[in-house]
């Protein structure tokens, strides 16, 4: 045994190390051109636009600060995300998690009843016909037009803010839910007709998969517009959210943390509208893929 | 009751109500045996695919019926499971899964899950397909689409099985090739076809009998021709056999000369009825 392995192993060392050498080069390479190719523009250019807003606001009069202005002034809420003294006074990691919470009550409950009312729209031509001229009106009213009746029906402001999310992000949910149930192929009903599948079976075997793509296209548009509209309508309600923060910082002049708060607001619109198209891809694996 | 396997019944078939109704099917009368594989023929347009889906309970005849053993045919059923001509698989599912969601609704209370897991693997066996359980129809050819789409049907144990134009949208040599599984397939197990066809190579090579269908609206069927060769069949040796050509012969003549397509074109409309009414004067005088 020991004889036999002896000499293989000799021939092999020598043999192995350069082709590993070999597949790290291969690997890093399309690294390093994928790097080139998407990372580099965006740097050259956010570099461009950070070099003209300094230049741009370097002088006195000046109404709004230089990007390096921002950082020196909000210096301490970017290393200090997570400090709390109490009241409204809290960390902008806590003001964004207060948002997100409320995005996360206000969008779920969108997307259990979109899903459900555009699955009833898109099966009965009769609740299409009765109730898609209701929305198609509704959903032409703007988010904030909401707050206030909101207010008036719950008379408290943080689930009055939770109902404009609802009411905002509902609307691309029904409408695509909808349109994805109508566009089932004729082929996969006519297939679950011969194999017998009941409602249920058909429900979640033939419809739901064969609607996911579009399902999937309303649940991003939601998302996108809920966090749209959670910032204007923390504006109004005040309490803790990166919404009244921008406004706190406004009533106190301090222009740098609006400035960075958007940044804020910027990056997670776009982390939430990822994480919902990677779940996404996820799911409708199979089904775009036709 | 009949006393036949599959008896097609009188059955008229009109689209829409009113001065728009339009009469496909009139009186269309089919009887079939047990282990008969019939192929049925005609124009596009015909009502060939209304006769199909009348069987499978998908349409529902507005005068007659279907019965199947005995039993009257009123909503599609597993015991005559469709292969249609574009596959119809599942997307996001795989080979294996398409299988099995027919193969577990149908035999649910009959089989194991061990005897179900079995029988989706030779079925898949039976159509050549056992390479590809894991795959999703989008990384498969056209072909074996079709073959998964087959073993699918196959599965469920149909009394009939039903195959709507089931090669239509393939290549020639694949056709072929999956016109030899098929052969093969019912010679092992004697399964009862009615396949709906526009290829009268493929009604010849694989029928007991041809029904022909008359040129809608209210088509019937005009002839039934019986193909007496025998079995198994081989389409080279076939292709100098001169019953086989006689066959041919007679399917062509009726597609092309007695039930001639004519194109409702409105100047080959105009010209006819012109020709009619000069012949009309010519009578008269």
């Amino acid at each position: 045994m020991t004889a036999s392995t002896q000499p293989n192993l000799r021939k092999l060392t020598p043999v192995v190390q350069p082709s590993v050498i070999v597949k790290i080069g291969k690997t890093m390479k399309p690294w390093g051109d994928s790097f080139i190719k998407n990372v580099l523009p965006a740097l050259i250019v956010g570099a461009i636009f950070l070099l003209i807003w300094e230049w741009m606001t370097s002088s006195a009069s000046a109404t709004l600060p230089a990007p390096s202005k921002v950082i020196s002034d909000t210096w301490e809420l970017i290393v200090n995300p997570f400090y709390n003294h109490g009241g409204t006074d809290v960390g902008m990691g806590w003001q964004i998690l207060a948002s997100l919470e409320r995005v996360a009550y206000g969008y779920t409950l969108a997307v259990i009843a979109g899903i459900s009312l555009g699955v009833l729209v898109g099966q009965s031509t009769w609740a299409m016909r009765g109730l898609d001229p209701i929305f198609q009106i509704l959903r032409t009213v703007p988010p904030l037009a909401w707050l206030p009746i909101s207010l008036a029906a719950f008379q408290d402001s943080n689930p009055s803010a939770i109902f404009v999310i609802f009411i905002t992000a509902i609307w691309p949910i029904i409408i695509n839910t909808s349109v994805g149930i109508r566009n089932i192929p004729e082929d996969y009903r006519n297939v679950s007709r011969v194999l017998s599948l009941n409602g249920y079976e058909y429900f979640v075997k033939i419809m739901l998969p064969a609607a996911a793509p579009y399902i999937f296209t309303g649940l991003r548009i939601g998302i996108g517009l809920s966090w749209l509209a959670i910032v204007a309508a923390e504006m109004l309600i005040g309490g803790v959210g990166i919404g009244f923060f921008i406004w706190d910082a406004w009533n106190a002049s301090m222009i740098s943390d609006i400035v960075l708060a958007l940044i804020y607001v910027g990056v997670v619109g776009f982390l939430l509208d990822r994480f919902i198209g990677f779940i996404s891809t996820l799911v409708t694996r199979g089904t775009s893929a036709q | 009751m009949s006393k036949h396997y599959l008896a097609i019944e009188g059955v008229n078939k009109t689209f829409g109500t009113g001065n728009k109704a339009t009469c496909v099917l009139k009186d269309v009368n089919l009887n079939i045996e047990k282990g008969e594989y019939i192929s049925i023929i005609g124009h596009s347009g015909c009502g060939k695919s209304t006769v199909l889906n009348i069987v499978a309970g998908l349409l529902s005849a507005s005068k007659g019926g279907v019965i199947l053993d005995g039993k009257e045919v009123n909503s599609p059923g597993p015991d005559r499971s469709v292969v249609f001509q574009n596959h119809s698989l599942l997307p996001w599912l795989t080979v294996y899964e398409n299988v099995a969601l027919a193969v577990n609704k149908t035999f649910k209370k009959t089989k194991t899950a061990k005897q179900r897991h079995d029988w989706i693997l030779r079925s898949l066996e039976m159509v050549h397909m056992s390479h590809a359980l894991d795959k999703r129809p989008a990384e498969i050819s056209g072909g074996m689409k079709q073959r998964v789409g087959i073993a699918r049907a196959l599965a469920m144990e149909p009394k009939v099985l039903l195959l709507d134009e089931p090669f239509g949208a393939l290549d020639a040599l694949t056709r072929a090739h999956l016109q030899d599984e098929v052969m093969k397939i019912q010679a092992e197990i004697n399964s009862t076809i009615i396949m709906i066809t526009h290829d009268v190579d493929e009604a010849v090579l694989l029928s007991d009998r041809i029904v022909m269908m008359t040129n809608g609206p209210e088509a019937t069927i005009g002839e039934i021709l019986t193909i007496d060769l025998p079995k198994p069949r081989n389409r080279i040796e076939l292709a100098d056999d001169p019953k086989y050509n006689r066959y041919r012969r007679e399917v062509l003549r009726f597609l092309y000369e007695k039930q001639r397509k004519i194109e409702p074109l409105s100047s080959a409309k105009k010209s006819d009825s012109i020709n009619a009414q000069s012949n009309s004067k010519a009578v008269n005088a």
